[in-house]
C-alpha cells in the first residue's frame, strides 16, 4: 500500500489534551485538502476518550486514540513504540507533532526508527503540488534565512511545528469523523528502562507570554535594564505580558522565559507591541503571525516595520511615557 | 566507565554567511567554537568523573580535519581523549545520516558495544542548526534510554536519574544504563581550559575515524544518507500596509495610535 494521509500527533499533558493538538490540526486540515486526502489524529495516554469527539470536531477525518495507564506520561521508547506501531499500519504520507519538550524528543525516534527525514521546529509548511511533496519551511542559520526542506523519497513525510505559529479552526460540532480507540501494544521485556519517578509542576514560572493576548516586547533600543522598564510599565497599562529579543535576555535585562523568536517562542497574540526591537528574521520569525503589530523604532528603515500595523520613527524614550500617559489620562476619564 | 560527549563545531558567531546557490553554510575556519551547549554536556561528565575513579570521557566530533579543535580544547578543559569523524563522504549529513556515524563512534569507543556503564551525553541542541534532533536519533541507533533537556544527573548503579525540564515544571526520569542524555544551560558553568589540560592538548594525538573504519557503506550517511533535502533558502520578505508616524511634539503619532487601537478593539 502506497503512504496516504496526514497524521497529526496530537499532544496531551496532565490527563488533559493540549490546544497545540488543535494548531496541528489547522495546519493538517490544509495540507489534507490540497493533497485531496484524510486527516487523522493520535493521542497517546489514559482516559482521554472523552476529547475524540473534539478533535474531529477540529478537523480530523479520524481520532486514534491510544489508551493505556503506560501512556500517563511522556517516556519517549514507549510512545515512540506506539506512534511506529500506529504509522506503519496507517501509513500516512505526512506526520506532524508540535515542537515541544514531547514533540522534539519523541520525533527524532520515530524518524530514526523509520529511517526517514525530520524537519525540527517549522513556521511554515505547504505543498508542492506538482510534486505532492510536503514544503517544511523553518528559520535556518541562527535565524538570519529561511530554508524549505523535502523529504522526496522517503516516508512517511514529517516534521514539528512550532506551538502557536498557526491559529485553530473553531470547533465544529456538525464535523463528524470516526474514533478509533486503540490497546498499547507492549513491548518485549528488555533490559533498558525509563520511569517517570515524579513530576513537579513548577509554580514560579511565570505567565507564559504564549498565551498572552497582548504583549509589549522590548529590544536593545531600551539601553539599559532601567530603560527596559518602560516596557513593562506600558505592559502593565495595557495588561500585556512582557516579551524580549535574544540581544536583550543575553544582557540578563529579563529570564529566557520572555524571549521571542526562533531561540525563544513564538507568539500569535491579538497585539504585539514591539519597541526598540529593529526586527532581525529570527526575532520576526517568532512573532509575524500576532493579528496587529504596533512598532516604535528610531530608525525609520528597521526590518520591524515591514511588518508593522502601525508605527511610530521617534525616540521611545519620549513615545512610549506619552502613550503611557495618555492611556491613564483616558482610564482616568472613563472613571470620572 | 565511558562518557562520550559529542561535540558539534559551530559558527562563533549569530552573523554567518550563506551560500544563497547551495543553501549551505559558508564557514570560516578561524570562528569556529565549540556548541556551548556541548561544554555543559562536557563539564557534566567531568563533574561525574570527579566522584568516581573508574571514568574515561571522550569527546567525538564529526566534521571536516578542522574540526579536530574542538576536541583539543575538550582536552584542555579537561577529556580523556577525543576520536574525530572525517571523510569526505560524511559531508551533507542531515540530523539522520550525522546520528548514524555518531552511534557507530559510540559503541567503538566503549570497546565495539556500549555497555551497561556507559553514557553518551550532548547539548541539548546546537546553535546553529537548532534542531535537538541528533542526540535522540543517536540513542535510538544504539537501542538505548535517552533524556533530553536535563538539568541534573546522578548516576546510580546502572541507572542513571536525571531532571529533566518541560514548559510547565520538570520531571524526576529514572533510565538504565547505558543511555543518551542531552543537557540544558542550567545543568552547570563549564569550565575553563587548565594548564595542564593545554599541555596534554598539545601532545595528544586526535585518531581519525572514516567511513570505513566505522564499517558504514556511503549509503548510511552523507548526502545518499540524508533523507532530507534544502530546496530553497531565502530571505523572507514579510509584509503588511503599514501605517507609518513620525515622531514630533505635536502629540499627533501617539494619538493615532490609541485611535487606531480603539478601531481594532484593542485597549
Amino acid at each position: 500500500m502506497d503512504y496516504e494521509g496526514v497524521l497529526v500527533i496530537g499532544e496531551q499533558r496532565g490527563g488533559r489534551v493540549h490546544s497545540v493538538t488543535f494548531e496541528l490540526l489547522a495546519r493538517g486540515r490544509a495540507l489534507a485538502d490540497k493533497l485531496g486526502v484524510k486527516l487523522s489524529c493520535v493521542i497517546l495516554g489514559h482516559g482521554l476518550q472523552q476529547y475524540a469527539q473534539e478533535i474531529v470536531q477540529r478537523g480530523a477525518d479520524t481520532a486514534y486514540v491510544i489508551d493505556d495507564p503506560a501512556l500517563e506520561w511522556f517516556l519517549p521508547r514507549t510512545y515512540c513504540n506506539a506512534v511506529v506501531e500506529l504509522i506503519e499500519e496507517a501509513k500516512p504520507e505526512v506526520v506532524l507533532a508540535a515542537a515541544t519538550t514531547t514533540g522534539r524528543t519523541l520525533m527524532p525516534l520515530v524518524a530514526a526508527r523509520l529511517m526517514t527525514g525530520l524537519t525540527a521546529d517549522c513556521t511554515g509548511l505547504d505543498i508542492d503540488e506538482k510534486e505532492r511533496l510536503l514544503l517544511q519551511t523553518r528559520p535556518a542559520i541562527g535565524g538570519n534565512v529561511m530554508a524549505t526542506i523535502k523529504t522526496p523519497v522517503a516516508r512517511p513525510q514529517m516534521a514539528t511545528v512550532r506551538p502557536k505559529s498557526a491559529r485553530p479552526l473553531p470547533a465544529d460540532p456538525g464535523r463528524r469523523g470516526e474514533v478509533v480507540v486503540k490497546a498499547y501494544k507492549r513491548e518485549a521485556a528488555s533490559s533498558a528502562s525509563e520511569k517517570m519517578l515524579e513530576f513537579v509542576a513548577d509554580a514560579t514560572q511565570e505567565v507564559s507570554v504564549q498565551d498572552a493576548e497582548v504583549i509589549v516586547a522590548g529590544g536593545k533600543g531600551l539601553k539599559t535594564r532601567d530603560g527596559f522598564k518602560l516596557v513593562e510599565d506600558l505592559a502593565r497599562e495595557l495588561g500585556a505580558a512582557v516579551g524580549a529579543t535574544r540581544d536583550v535576555v543575553d544582557l540578563g535585562w529579563i529570564g529566557y522565559s520572555h524571549q521571542i523568536g526562533l531561540s525563544g517562542k513564538t507568539v500569535s497574540p491579538k497585539l504585539y507591541v514591539a519597541i526598540g526591537i529593529s526586527g532581525t528574521i529570527q526575532h520576526l520569525a517568532g512573532m509575524q503571525t500576532a493579528e496587529t503589530i504596533v512598532a516604535i523604532n528610531r530608525d525609520k528603515d528597521a526590518q520591524i516595520f515591514k511588518v508593522a500595523d502601525f508605527g511610530i520613527v521617534g525616540d521611545l524614550f519620549q513615545v512610549v511615557p506619552e502613550i503611557i500617559e495618555k492611556l491613564q489620562r483616558a482610564k482616568a476619564h472613563k472613571a470620572l | 566507565m565511558h562518557i562520550v560527549v559529542l561535540m558539534k563545531q559551530v559558527p562563533g558567531t549569530s552573523n554567518v554567511k550563506m551560500d544563497e546557490n547551495t543553501g549551505t553554510m559558508i564557514r570560516t575556519e578561524h570562528e569556529n567554537v565549540m556548541n556551548p551547549l556541548d561544554e555543559n554536556a562536557l563539564e557534566a561528565a567531568l563533574e561525574i568523573r570527579r566522584l568516581r575513579d573508574d571514568v574515561s570521557v571522550v569527546g567525538v566530533s564529526m566534521g571536516p580535519p578542522p574540526a579536530k579543535r574542538v576536541l583539543e580544547e575538550a582536552i584542555a578543559m579537561g577529556a580523556d581523549s577525543g576520536v574525530l569523524l572525517s571523510d569526505r563522504g560524511f559531508s551533507g549529513s542531515d540530523t539522520l545520516a550525522t546520528a548514524i556515524p555518531l552511534a557507530r563512534a559510540a559503541q567503538v569507543i566503549c570497546g565495539g558495544r556500549i555497555g551497561p556503564d556507559d553514557l553518551v551525553l550532548c547539548g541539548e541542541r546546537a546553535t546553529d542548526g537548532e534542531t535537538g534532533q541528533v542526540g535522540p536519533m543517536v540513542s535510538s541507533f544504539l537501542g538505548v534510554p535517552v533524556a533530553t533537556y536535563v538539568r541534573s544527573i546522578h548516576v546510580g548503579d546502572g541507572y542513571v536519574d536525571v531532571e529533566r525540564v518541560v514548559e510547565d515544571g520538570f520531571e524526576r526520569l529514572r533510565l538504565s544504563l547505558p543511555a543518551v542524555l542531552t543537557v540544558v544551560k542550567d545543568i552547570n558553568q563549564p569550565g575553563f581550559p587548565t594548564l595542564d589540560g593545554k599541555i596534554a592538548a598539545r601532545s595528544v594525538k586526535i585518531p581519525v575515524l572514516t567511513l570505513k573504519d566505522l564499517g558504514l557503506s556511503p549509503d548510511h550517511t552523507g548526502l545518499h544518507g540524508s533523507p532530507t533535502r534544502v530546496v530553497r533558502v531565502f530571505r523572507p520578505k514579510f509584509s503588511r500596509d503599514t501605517v507609518l508616524y513620525t515622531q514630533d511634539n505635536s502629540g499627533t503619532a501617539t494619538d493615532n495610535l490609541l485611535k487606531f487601537l480603539d478601531s481594532r478593539g484593542l485597549r
